[in-house]
């Protein structure tokens, strides 16, 4: 595990804040993009979300077509000129959108709005603990949960202990590790389809590890990881519930 | 390598690998092993990191003054009176080693571990040749009974487990009765070798580090079987591929604590071996002759490019694979090449062609568990999409460019691609296909040509009931 303090892009709670909702959430997690935007607003902070929106971008670069990633990334960029921070609820699309921008606007003419829009990225989870400071309230049931970080949340953003905090707010929930919690779930973005075999056998063994867990709810911060472990815990009849943390924690600390 | 063979394809070797539990059990449990006893060594961030800035540091300060090093350590080798013999190709370093062997009448060789011998399918070539060459290693000397290639590049004979090699042996030692004991399996193994050493006209090994400053070839090893070959026999003929040279005497240690703690997660190994030259006129053992053979086998061509450079800062310590969560699963060979895991992943295309090899590229869920471990800070999964990027994008012409650039591109994929591109980049189609498949939800069949590969074995997913660009909108979440 590499231990470091993700860079917030800001010190001082912002009076504003872009949201990149990213692609995933927005098809298959509306709800916990939304959860992210009020959990993100009861602080006090005024959310912006361009409806211009996409994708940053991601499965075309890992897949090599850099120039097909830069035009989508280049009318993103576009659409959040202002110098808030842009929040995401994926460690995966801020990897990408932090450390992955950079590089792929290397030599071109706008790099540096690319480098300045990078330093600006920020996940949800760590921007909720370290920017914001937030003090949760449970209002849940007792429940056991247990929690899948993605690898790049983790190796990327340097995010680990950031959403376990939160959790760790929350009286009536107990967290359960996972085994091989460092290990990768198997979705790797276009990996799971052009892999399907050697994807199918890791998130057999991830969703095993789930299920030993006994845990009820399963969170993740990263929509990708969900969609993959939800749907094979799924094909398998298992009840275990997949769930983006920002619907989690919204739904158990919101004043009814 | 040649381009006329068939390109190896990881995908039917992985298929068969998946479906076959012992030799997933055997990689998982020894995987798991190696994990844990790495995590005991470096438990210590601060001293890991630090650790490994010097690591990075001292290989990234050696390939700067690569070409300089290189003849720094010819001339110091010669003057300690170690013959240096330089090979383009695997095809120019069997000759080489082939050449001294005849010189010397050597028909039976003992060999200590070296995977550079393995990219020159050295075994093989003498075999040809009438010369017997016995791996000395213990599990290079199980696989070479069992007539495999390695599967690991520190443990060659990790696909196997303890039953397994007991058949092996029962059945291909006729001296030996058949145990499961390990022990007396090992016992049995050192028997065998133990002759063939004092018969042995040849050694050959590889080498670890080749220090410039001093003319001295490091080998690390565990078993003592690097020490025999290297002394015992009255030619010794070591091959390094030439990323291998090192400065100074005082980058070896942080490079052999590096190495050992990432590899098997030892302090140090039981042996650790300096040759500075063959026998003295008062020295009463070591070889008559020293040989280096240093192999440059494409490797100069990676050179040429600044980032890709780093695959050449690679120390083969094996941490890599040990934490590949593809490789754990599906084990050494389903990679159909001579490095296997992360760093043949990014070595191979290099050396064979990113168009003839894009099947590894491809092989990577980019999980960075690799780039983590690595103690010489080798970026694996950063190396790995610029690579997939020469595949589809890159120019073949030029210096420094990347064998088969651009070969790895196909015209269904990079239509998708363009399709992809009009509708992330038009916001209005966009959301349009949104719409359509929020309201569509269950309605996507799992037998769609991309979709049936993620639905083999997961539920098919179900989009929301509204995209969050809608639920945002009607919540009034300012657009700006």
């Amino acid at each position: 595990m590499s231990v470091s303090i993700p860079d917030s892009g800001t010190a001082t709670k912002p009076e504003a804040v872009y949201y990149f909702g990213t692609c995933l959430v927005d098809l298959f997690y509306p709800e916990a993009g939304l959860s992210g935007i009020r959990l993100l607003e009861r602080e006090g902070v005024r959310v912006v979300f361009p409806q211009g929106q996409t994708c940053c971008g991601q499965p075309a670069y890992n897949s090599g077509f850099h120039q097909e990633a830069r035009t989508v990334a280049r009318a993103q960029i576009a659409l959040f000129p202002k110098p808030y921070p842009v929040v995401l609820p994926s460690g995966s699309c801020a990897g990408m959108m932090k450390h992955h921008y950079p590089a792929l606007f290397e030599g071109e003419p706008d790099v540096a709005v690319a480098r300045e829009f990078a330093s600006r990225v920020v996940e949800l989870t760590s921007f909720l603990t370290g920017v914001l400071r937030v003090k949760l309230t449970d209002r849940g049931e007792k429940t056991r949960v247990t929690w899948h970080s993605s690898c790049h949340a983790m190796r990327e953003m340097g995010i680990f202990a950031e959403p376990r905090e939160l959790l760790a707010q929350l009286d009536n929930v107990e967290l359960v590790s996972l085994a091989r919690e460092f290990e990768c779930c198997g979705f790797g973005g276009t990996f799971a389809v052009r892999e399907p075999e050697v994807s199918a056998a890791m998130v057999e063994d991830k969703s095993a590890d789930v299920q030993a867990t006994r845990a009820s709810t399963l969170l993740s911060a990263d929509g990708g990881c969900l969609l993959n472990i939800a749907g094979r815990l799924d094909a398998k009849g298992s009840l275990v519930s997949c769930r983006h943390v920002a619907d989690f924690l919204w739904e158990r600390t919101r004043e009814r | 390598m040649s381009a006329e063979t068939p390109a190896p394809e990881f995908r039917p070797a992985a298929s068969r690998a998946l479906r076959d539990p012992e030799l997933r059990a055997n990689f998982r449990r020894a995987m798991d092993g190696l994990i844990l006893k790495r995590g005991e060594q470096f438990a210590d961030p601060v001293e890991w990191n630090d650790l490994r800035n010097l690591g990075a540091a001292i290989r990234g300060r050696t390939l700067a003054k690569l070409p300089e090093l290189l003849e720094r350590l010819e001339a110091a080798c010669t003057r300690n009176g170690i013959r240096v013999h330089w090979a383009r190709d695997a095809e120019e370093g069997n000759a080489i080693v082939l050449g001294i062997l005849r010189e010397h009448g050597a028909t039976r060789v003992v060999k200590s571990k070296s995977m550079v011998s393995e990219e020159m399918h050295l075994n093989e070539y003498l075999e040809e040749q009438g010369i017997d060459p016995l791996e000395s290693d213990l599990g290079e000397y199980i696989i070479q009974l069992d007539h495999e290639t390695p599967s690991h590049i520190i443990a060659p004979a990790i696909h196997m487990n303890r039953r397994q090699i007991a058949r092996l042996f029962g059945k291909k030692i006729r001296e030996a009765r058949y145990t499961e004991d390990i022990d007396e399996l090992t016992a049995i193994a050192r028997r065998v070798l133990r002759k063939k050493f004092f018969e042995a006209d040849a050694g050959i090994s590889g080498v670890n580090f080749a220090v410039a400053e001093t003319g001295t070839l490091c080998l690390v090893e565990n078993e003592g079987n690097g020490r025999m070959s290297t002394h015992v026999p009255s030619v010794h003929i070591a091959l390094m591929g030439l990323e291998k040279v090192v400065e100074n005497l005082e980058d070896v240690p942080p490079l052999y604590s590096l190495l050992t703690r990432s590899a098997t997660g030892q302090p140090i190994t039981t042996y650790f071996n300096m040759i500075s030259g063959p026998r003295g006129a008062e020295e009463k053992d070591g070889p008559a002759e020293v040989h280096l053979v240093i192999l440059d086998n494409g490797r100069s061509r990676i050179f040429e490019d600044e980032a890709l450079a780093q695959t050449l800062k690679c120390i083969r310590c094996g941490a890599c694979m040990n934490h590949c969560p593809v490789y754990t699963r599906v084990g050494g060979h389903a990679y159909q090449s001579v490095y296997p895991g992360p760093i043949g992943k990014i070595l191979t295309p290099q050396m064979e062609g990113v168009g003839r090899r894009h099947d590894l590229l491809e092989a990577s869920s980019l999980c960075g568990a690799c780039g983590e471990v690595c103690p010489v800070g080798i970026r694996i999964p950063e190396l790995i999409v610029r690579l997939r990027r020469e595949a589809i994008e890159g120019r073949p012409d030029g210096p420094g460019s990347v064998a088969e650039a651009g070969r790895g591109r196909h015209a269904l994929e990079s239509a998708a691609w363009t399709i992809w591109e009009a509708a992330l980049t038009d916001s209005g189609l966009y959301r349009a296909l949104g719409f359509a498949a929020t309201r569509l939800r269950r309605l996507l069949p799992p037998w769609l040509p991309v979709l049936s590969r993620w639905t083999s074995v997961r539920s098919t997913p179900v989009p929301g009931r509204r995209t969050l660009h809608e639920l945002a909108r009607e919540a009034g979440v300012p657009d700006e």
